[in-house]
């Protein structure tokens, strides 16, 4: 293991071409930008059918009847199925809490919730007959807020809970409760000269992947059915599946199909256990694709959030204290809320020393659509607060935005609200100073000889402006992000491989069950197989349940543990490769059983570099297989009054620097650079890292300027569910982004890396919210802006 | 849902006649998505593609005769000195795709509030030509076109050839709000033209009423202040004063809602904004002291 902090050496494999640290290009990477790839959309099956969801029009009802009839008459149709057609006792399901129905049982709870299923021979049929379903709602008041759902008199979303969470949870509108107390906050705010409060709206963002949602059912000749769908974690799916169908997990096979993109969307179960039901029932394939309107109902959504913050500081700038309330709307049904709330209570201080706390996070239970998992889960709506609280403080103080954070700022060994100490790198205050010292953009890029070029303006082609009121504004933010799963999980990955002689050359196959979202892993993985096993010709079977679980591809974790997982299956295949070529080939050369003895361009070699044999020599016809999980360090949960544990695996750190033109008479932004600086660990695909870093930065960029669910509060209803009034960034609204790569290496993680796909997501909001401010002069402490926000016209 | 498919106009005339329900389909783009989000279902489509001429346009003496499908990206690119102020409206037009396919006679017929193409029309003046079977030919002046929202002047037995747009006799602008910097539905437009040949000022406002509309009343205070001042003649800056009536009366024009896009008073505001800012382009272009300024493709 390197020294802490510094960039990881690799001996092993370091002689072999398209091993780690290189950019590797994607498999996937052409056929995607041709239209080549096969995404799970695109899937046919002789005979298939197709199926279609009947969704709740209304937000909140009770189902006085359905009737099915002229439906089922209509010709074409093979089945339609309600709630009295599930076939088993289990007919919810849920990521922690089984609250979800698999269809509407004598209630609605959110607007878009299924209801009913059809199958017909035509897409087309399929809707129509769906449409004949009639209905009939008695619909109920809606809970819309925290002040709806817990007045004393609220309706309970779910009746009769009994979950884990229910016995401490301070009303039954609420999910889960995280404090966290250290300290005495009320003690240590005397010491402050300056207290600064803040109230902060976070908008509910959508994760808008490309591909909606979709998956094809094939019924089998066993019973049972194999379902080839877009997920983020198969194992995890067929948990939730087979107890609904009453099949065994061996029965329900699952084989990942081509996936456009995730960010968590994907985390919870969309329509696999629909397109099962109807596949069982009807013995044919069914194919089941949610259209862009159906996708914005069909996944769970970022939780919107009000936030509620307090900070002190001395006059010299030293935080005294901070107390929190951070109140997430998980909408109808829990999905991943319990651990959002841990994320956001755990990391509601951000990347700072604060000795003394009162924290607290809850997620509640309403009417609106149901939210969970998106990238930066919980932290980035703590990061969009604390990192506005940070500029207020250091403007009172009379500081610098950045002096102020970077004296405040954690490093090794920082003890976190939580008591857990920070035990690898934390560059927080030199990353700050990274994007600090970045050269600017140049002023007025937008004049030139031939007049204003508008692309560079903003509101851009619509020429709103010539460089009238364009005022240009600079912000800073830093976020802190855990990597994998805490409080606790068992967070394991599975990766089985095989290593064999194929065509006269040593091949090494690599299977796992990770679902590659876009992330790299199918990149990653074949270049950690050639660092160890020191071969050029790496497969990469396709992702299914026939190997054990790699865990969810969410949470920055999976170069981190399925990385780690065919890192440690590697290691295993080479003692196994190498035991063999000792027995083959000990006698001739003593240096066997002697020297340290290392894979290298498909040779045994000692790490003196001398040649002790060919691999096609050592294995001939002898096939290593092997199939290991792995973990990494395991954490604890979070005491359900202190909020003391060590929760977290390892934590993850980006800095931004925004620079925005805003037209402060229209209200308009144009973002003109987002810099980021950020601590990787070790970049086992530098290029892929800078992709993940510039596409998690685009991604808060959207949800600073333009991206917002709206829901009516009077309806709960989803107003915008398209992509004509639900804006994500073009390739003109989004900026340039110069990136800075650290490397630091995190002793406990393999090769020292560290997870990396969300951190940017965080910072990058706040940093925009910042440069606005800069530019106007406005307070904003709502995301995303709009235009009316900055004109006074709301 | 039937497609019909006409080789001529003559036959697109004739099932337009047979079928009135008919929704005529060129491009596609608003059409498409209608049928898509299951916003309606026409019991027919007529599909006017094979009809040639319609993506053809003729540069007359005064006006420039526009054939309905002509796409919005041809508009940008041989249009630009003939109808500027279209060309600008044709660069906001959703996505470079979006603009192959489109045209304003799309525009026309849905005559949705939020189209690009309106207040530009609006602005310069325009007839559109509509013919059935039955009646022949007739010219609307757009003035007359918008009826309501989503509604227009036309028959049921109509279609839409082409649309007249005079020329410009002088600056013409065009500005459009949305929150995104590019590929947005307005939350609300202005169009304004010159015209010194006659000594007027037209205007157009998308997306800030009911229908498109002109902010007449701004119109009439300007045309009597630029001939007050003699203006015209002087080449003199407009004073802010004038500038700012003039916005005024533009936002007074409006008659917006609050939607999921943006609040009404957003809108009025907002269209003020742009009335002053277009004024002082094309005033700065009719005096001759504007460097060009246009949109790159």
């Amino acid at each position: 293991m390197p020294a802490n902090g510094a960039p990881t050496k690799i001996t092993q494999g370091s002689q072999t071409k398209g091993g780690i640290g290189e950019s590797t290009l994607r498999p996937d990477g052409t056929l995607k930008v041709t239209g080549e790839f096969a995404y799970s959309s695109d899937m046919w099956h002789e005979d298939m059918l197709w199926g279609q969801i009947l969704r709740s029009t209304v937000a909140h009802a009770e189902i006085v009847s359905i009737d099915i009839s002229e439906a089922l008459a209509m010709a074409g149709v093979y089945a339609v199925l309600t709630y009295d057609d599930l076939p088993t006792a289990v007919k919810n399901y849920g990521l922690e809490i089984q609250d979800t129905p698999v269809l509407a049982h004598g209630k609605v709870r959110h607007h878009g919730e299924p209801v009913a299923l059809v199958a017909a021979d035509h897409p087309e049929t399929a809707r129509r007959a769906a449409a004949k379903i009639k209905v009939d709602y008695r619909e109920l008041p809606v809970i819309t807020d925290e002040a709806s759902a817990t007045a004393p008199d609220a309706i309970l979303v779910h009746e009769g809970r009994d979950d884990h969470h229910s016995g401490h949870v301070p009303h039954p509108n609420i999910v889960h409760r995280q404090p966290i107390v250290r300290g005495n906050a009320d003690e240590a705010a005397k010491r402050a000269d300056v207290i600064v409060k803040g109230e902060y709206t976070f908008g509910m963002q959508d994760q808008a992947f490309l591909g909606p949602e979709s998956g094809l059912a094939v019924p089998e000749e066993d019973g049972g059915v194999h379902l080839y769908v877009a997920t983020q974690w198969l194992h995890s799916d067929l948990k939730q599946i087979a107890p609904v169908l009453g099949l065994p997990e061996e029965k329900v096979r699952m084989t990942l199909a081509g996936v456009g993109g995730a960010f968590g969307g994907r985390e919870d179960l969309s329509m696999q256990i629909h397109a099962c039901l109807l596949a069982l029932r009807t013995g044919k394939p069914v194919k089941i694709v949610y259209n862009r309107f159906e996708s914005f109902f069909g996944h769970v959504h970022r939780h919107p959030a009000k936030l509620y913050y307090e900070h002190g500081a001395t006059k010299d700038g030293k935080l005294t204290h901070m107390k929190c309330k951070i109140v997430l709307d998980g909408g109808a049904y829990a999905s991943a809320s319990p651990a959002v709330v841990g994320n956001a209570s755990s990391l509601s201080v951000g990347p700072y020393v604060v000795d003394d706390v009162d924290i607290e996070a809850i997620a509640l239970y309403t009417n609106n659509p149901p939210c969970g998992a998106m990238r930066g889960f919980g932290a980035v709506q703590a990061c969009f607060a604390y990192e506005a609280q940070m500029d207020k403080l250091a403007k009172q103080l009379g500081m610098d935005p950045v002096e102020f954070r970077q004296l405040n700022a954690m490093e090794q060994g920082t003890i976190m609200p939580t008591g857990q100490p920070v035990d690898s790198p934390a560059p927080v205050a030199e990353l700050l100073r990274r994007v600090k010292a970045m050269p600017l953009p140049p002023e007025r890029q937008w004049e030139s000889s031939e007049g204003a070029d508008v692309r560079q303006l903003p509101g851009g082609l619509s020429n709103t402006t010539h460089g009238e009121n364009v005022v240009r504004g600079i912000g800073i933010a830093v976020g802190i992000k855990n990597v994998g799963f805490s409080e606790g999980f068992d967070d394991y990955s599975t990766a089985k491989v095989r290593m064999e002689v194929i065509g006269g050359e040593p091949v090494a196959t690599v299977h796992t069950a990770m679902a590659e979202v876009g992330q790299g892993g199918v990149t990653v993985h074949a270049q950690i197989a050639r660092t160890e096993l020191g071969v050029t010709q790496v497969t990469i079977h396709p992702a299914d349940t026939q190997v054990g679980s790699a865990g969810s591809t969410s949470a920055s974790r999976q170069t981190y543990v399925t990385g780690g997982a065919v890192k440690n299956a590697c290691e295993l295949v080479r003692e196994k490769v190498l035991e063999i070529g000792r027995r083959k080939f000990g006698s001739y050369h003593p240096a066997w059983a002697t020297a340290e003895l290392l894979l290298e361009g498909g040779k045994v070699v000692t790490d003196g570099g001398e040649v002790l044999g060919d691999l096609v020599d050592v294995l001939e016809d002898e096939t290593v297989e092997i199939e290991a999980e792995w973990r990494h360090r395991p954490t604890e949960a979070f005491d359900l009054v202190t909020g003391q544990g060590n929760g977290h695996v390892q934590y993850s750190f980006a800095a931004h620097r925004a620079v925005v033109e805003v037209d402060t008479e229209l209200g308009l932004v144009k973002v003109i650079e987002l810099a980021c600086a950020q601590d990787v660990g070790k970049a086992l695909n530098p290029l892929s890292v800078i992709g993940q870093i510039q596409g998690g930065t685009t991604q808060g960029l959207g949800v600073a300027v333009m991206e917002e669910i709206i829901v009516d509060p009077k309806t709960a209803k989803v107003r915008n569910p398209s992509f004509t009034d639900y804006l994500i960034p073009t390739i003109l609204d989004t900026p340039t982004i110069p990136v800075d790569v650290l490397e630091l290496a995190d002793d406990h993680a393999p090769y020292g890396l560290r997870g990396i796909g969300e951190a940017p997501t965080l910072s990058s909001t706040p940093a925009v919210l910042a440069a606005i401010r800069n530019a106007t002069g406005l307070e904003l402490n709502r995301t995303p802006v709009r235009p009316e926000h900055l004109t006074g016209t709301v | 849902m039937d497609f019909l498919r006409p080789a001529s106009w003559e036959e697109a005339l004739a099932a337009k006649a047979e079928h009135p329900t008919a929704v005529p389909i060129a491009g596609g783009t608003d059409v498409m998505v209608e049928i898509n989000f299951d916003h309606r279902r026409p019991e027919y489509l007529l599909d006017l593609n094979r009809i040639g001429d319609l993506t053809e346009w003729e540069v007359g003496e005064e006006s420039v005769r526009l054939g309905a499908s002509v796409p919005y990206t041809r508009i940008m690119e041989n249009l630009r000195a003939e109808l500027p102020g279209l060309a600008l409206a044709s660069h906001t037009v959703a996505s470079p795709q979006i603009r192959n396919r489109g045209g304003v006679g799309g525009n026309l017929g849905t005559a949705s509030p939020a189209g690009d193409a309106h207040p530009a029309l609006l602005a310069a003046g325009a007839e559109v030509e509509a013919e059935s079977a039955a009646r022949g030919t007739r010219l609307i002046p757009i003035d007359e076109f918008y009826t309501g929202v989503k509604r227009n002047a036309l028959q049921p037995d109509e279609l839409i050839r082409a649309v007249h747009v005079k020329k410009a006799d002088g600056p013409q602008q065009y500005s459009k709000v949305g929150t995104r910097n590019a590929m947005v539905i307005a939350v609300c437009a202005f169009g304004l033209a010159l015209h010194p040949e006659t000594r007027t000022v037209r205007t157009g406002i998308g997306s800030a009423a009911p229908t498109p509309v002109r902010a007449k009343a701004a119109e009439e205070f300007l045309n009597a202040a630029l001939e007050e001042g003699g203006f015209w003649d002087n080449g003199k800056i407009i004073t802010p004063s004038v500038a700012k009536q003039f916005a005024d009366l533009c936002s007074a024009g409006c008659n917006p809602i609050d939607d999921v896009r943006g609040t009404a008073s957003y809108r009025r505001h907002a269209v003020g904004v742009m009335a002053r800012r277009t004024l002082t382009w094309t005033w700065e272009s009719y005096r001759g002291t504007r460097r060009t300024i246009e949109g790159a493709a």
